[in-house]
């Protein structure tokens, strides 16, 4: 009786091992993980900004006035479309 | 004695181990017994006594405590594009006297860095304490310092705040200082939204510095929370862009121009000139920080005169139509004269506001009691901060009624001895863009139209639109502020500016208006602070912007037009109505 207990016990103490370094594992994945969702926000901070940074509306207007030559056209040149609605 | 010792020779030579004497064996369970409490104390003194410190010591070289940044919320235009926005960068700092690098390394630093050995070495010499060797260098930067694994050297995280619109954007938004805190704008007056809070957690850390276990969290971070402002970056950039080359054109001291949206009372646009990046901020000018649309104050002259006339059609005391005798520009009130340089005989009321005359406008004015123009001023918001949540905005200066004088109450009527700031204005034009009803203000993003507080009946709010609509035309003072394929209307000012109770020959010229004039949208009030080029009137310097402004700014709207688009006609030249200043 006391050896079957005995096995219990010590299968017992090898499953809490295993398991606390299975948790510890998983832990660290969990923590390679943050760090990649933090990695993930820091990037979209910095693309969100280029994207900002290049869609100002002052630069948008330098490129086409200067590279594309657009200009606006005078009030003689726009037609009015009426819509039905 | 003998006897025993016969006896014991008798029974064996069995060495018998000698006996301890009593006191011997005492003594030594005496002590054995000493060193066993002595034992026991210890131990309990480790268990019990000593237990927390022990407890302290074993945790503190296993146990960390690790700060989990917060993320500092963005602050975005009306379309979700970032205004502000907050990117992790990294600080290397050192001890000096634990800073361990041969030349070679100092210099393969300094190339990394973009500076030279010497200029490091000075920054490590100049505190013996702590040095920081580069401040807010980009992440991938620092990584590839750090992997020279130059002895002493740390990095730390911080969080760098960039701002896309740069100096277009810079009043509204303002910036942040140290440690991440607004310090001027939106930045500081939402600070506590837009800020996070930091957390913590415990974790166990294994010998070389690894995290292996999370043991609890502390206190969980809180990330914060985006702001999203009422601005429309196009139109922002247009209203700077407008604002400046008028302000260069002019030579002028400063501008200012606000985009009010009538139905949410939304501020889509507010630019001022002079102004600042907020990117390097080492080289501003305090001058040039100031929000001058909503910090500063001006006499806003002929652009109150919409107010008086509402004010009489209001309380009954003269019509549209009325006519009123300028008398031949002067009117004489005590020892003071009020004068017209232009003066033009009889006048309508509504030609009163189309030619912006001053007598009268002084002459409606006095035949009413102070309180009624002080009731519907103060009605109209003046006097009273417009409450956009802007830090520091101020309320002008409307004095009691009480203390009005009759000159006083004549030059009130025409805008002197009162004082607004530009958003006040132009939120105070909401009364006539509506059918007579002041709406709230805000730099906040909200969600549709609001609803405005009654300030006059429907009829007068409309009666008046009609005249500022007179006034964009030819025989009005602001022919120039007209829009192809939209009827506007509005209001010019020349105002003499009053420094230290003395009227100089210095100018502020605006114009408040709004379009399109079927159901007014917008409103644009412009400012232009000394305009020292020549002319001065608000018609010819501030008119033209609104024009601009406005006009664009109803087509990026995609506001249908009202009137066809050769709907602008400009009074022959030298027929063009000057303003009374």
């Amino acid at each position: 009786m006391n050896i079957v207990l005995l096995l219990v016990l010590i299968g017992c103490a090898l499953s809490l091992v295993t398991s606390r370094h299975h948790a510890r594992r998983l832990f660290v994945e969990l923590t390679r993980e943050q760090e990649q969702t933090r990695a993930y926000e820091t990037e979209y901070g910095q693309l969100s900004l280029e994207q900002s940074t290049w869609g100002m509306p002052a630069r948008v207007e330098k490129i086409a006035r200067e590279t594309l030559h657009m200009q606006l056209p005078t009030p003689g040149r726009v037609e009015v479309v009426e819509t039905r609605q | 004695m003998t006897g025993v010792i016969a006896r014991r020779a008798r029974v064996a030579p069995i060495p018998v181990p000698e006996m301890l004497s009593r006191p011997r064996a005492l003594a030594l369970f005496g002590a054995l017994a000493v060193l066993f409490v002595v034992l026991l104390g210890r131990s309990v003194y480790l268990q019990w006594l000593e237990n927390d410190f022990l407890q302290g010591q074993g945790a503190a070289r296993f146990s960390r405590a690790m700060e989990i940044p917060a993320h500092r919320g963005r602050i975005v235009d009306r379309f979700g594009d970032a205004l502000a926005i907050s990117t992790p960068v990294k600080s290397l700092w050192a001890f000096p006297d634990q800073l361990q690098a041969s030349p070679q390394e100092m210099a393969q630093l300094a190339r990394m860095l973009d500076t030279t050995p010497q200029k490091l070495n000075a920054r490590l010499k100049a505190d013996e304490d702590f040095a920081f060797l580069a401040r807010q260098i980009p992440p991938e930067t620092a990584a590839r310092v750090m992997a020279l694994r130059i002895k002493g050297l740390n990095e730390q995280n911080e969080y760098r705040r960039y701002y896309p619109g740069g100096e277009v954007t810079a009043h509204i938004v303002g910036f942040t200082g140290d440690q991440d805190k607004g310090q001027e704008g939106m930045e500081l007056s939402q600070q506590a939204w837009l800020g996070g809070a930091p957390g913590s957690r415990r974790v166990i850390i294994n010998r070389r510095g690894d995290v292996v276990e999370d043991v609890a969290a502390i206190r969980a971070p809180r990330a914060g929370r985006d702001l999203a402002l009422a601005i429309d970056s196009r139109l922002q950039y247009l209203a700077f862009r407008e604002l400046k080359a008028a302000v260069a054109a002019q030579k002028a001291k400063a501008g200012g121009l606000v985009i009010l949206d009538v139905r949410s009372g939304e501020i889509l646009a507010l630019a001022n000139v002079p102004t600042y990046n907020p990117n390097s901020r080492n080289k501003i000018a305090r001058d040039a920080m100031r929000n001058r649309a909503l910090t500063d104050t001006f006499e806003p002259g002929s652009t109150m005169k919409p107010f008086t006339i509402a004010t009489a059609l209001e309380a009954g005391v003269v019509k549209p139509d009325t006519i009123i005798h300028t008398e031949a520009g002067a009117l004489t009130i005590g020892p003071n004269t009020i004068h017209d340089a232009h003066p033009a005989g009889p006048l309508t009321v509504e030609q009163v506001i189309q030619k912006s005359s001053n007598v009268g406008a002084a002459k409606i004015a006095l035949t009413m009691p102070a309180t009624k123009l002080w009731t519907l001023f103060s009605d109209a918001g003046f006097g009273t901060p417009p409450a956009t949540g802007f830090p520091g905005e101020v309320s002008g200066r409307l004095r009691p009624a009480k203390s009005w004088k009759p000159i006083e109450q004549a030059t009130m009527s025409y805008g002197h001895g009162l004082s607004v700031n530009l958003v006040q204005l132009a939120r105070a034009y909401t009364v006539f863009a509506t059918d007579g009803e002041l709406k709230p203000v805000t730099l906040l993003k909200t969600d549709g139209p609001v609803a405005g507080r009654p300030v006059v009946k429907p009829e007068t709010a409309r009666e008046v639109r009609h005249m500022l609509e007179l006034a964009t035309l030819p025989g009005g003072t602001a022919p120039k502020a007209q829009v192809p394929g939209y009827r506007v209307g509005g209001k010019t000012g020349t105002a003499r500016k009053n420094e230290n109770g003395v009227y100089e020959r210095k100018y502020v010229a605006s114009f408040v208006g709004m379009a399109p004039m079927s159901d007014p949208r917008l409103i644009v009030a412009v400012m232009i602070d000394e305009p020292s080029n020549g002319d001065y009137y608000g018609g010819n310097v501030a008119g033209p912007v609104f024009s601009n402004v406005m006009g664009a700014a109803l087509r990026m709207l995609g506001v249908p037009t009202d009137a066809p688009v050769n709907n602008v006609v400009l009074p022959p030249p030298g027929d063009d109505v000057k303003e009374e200043t």
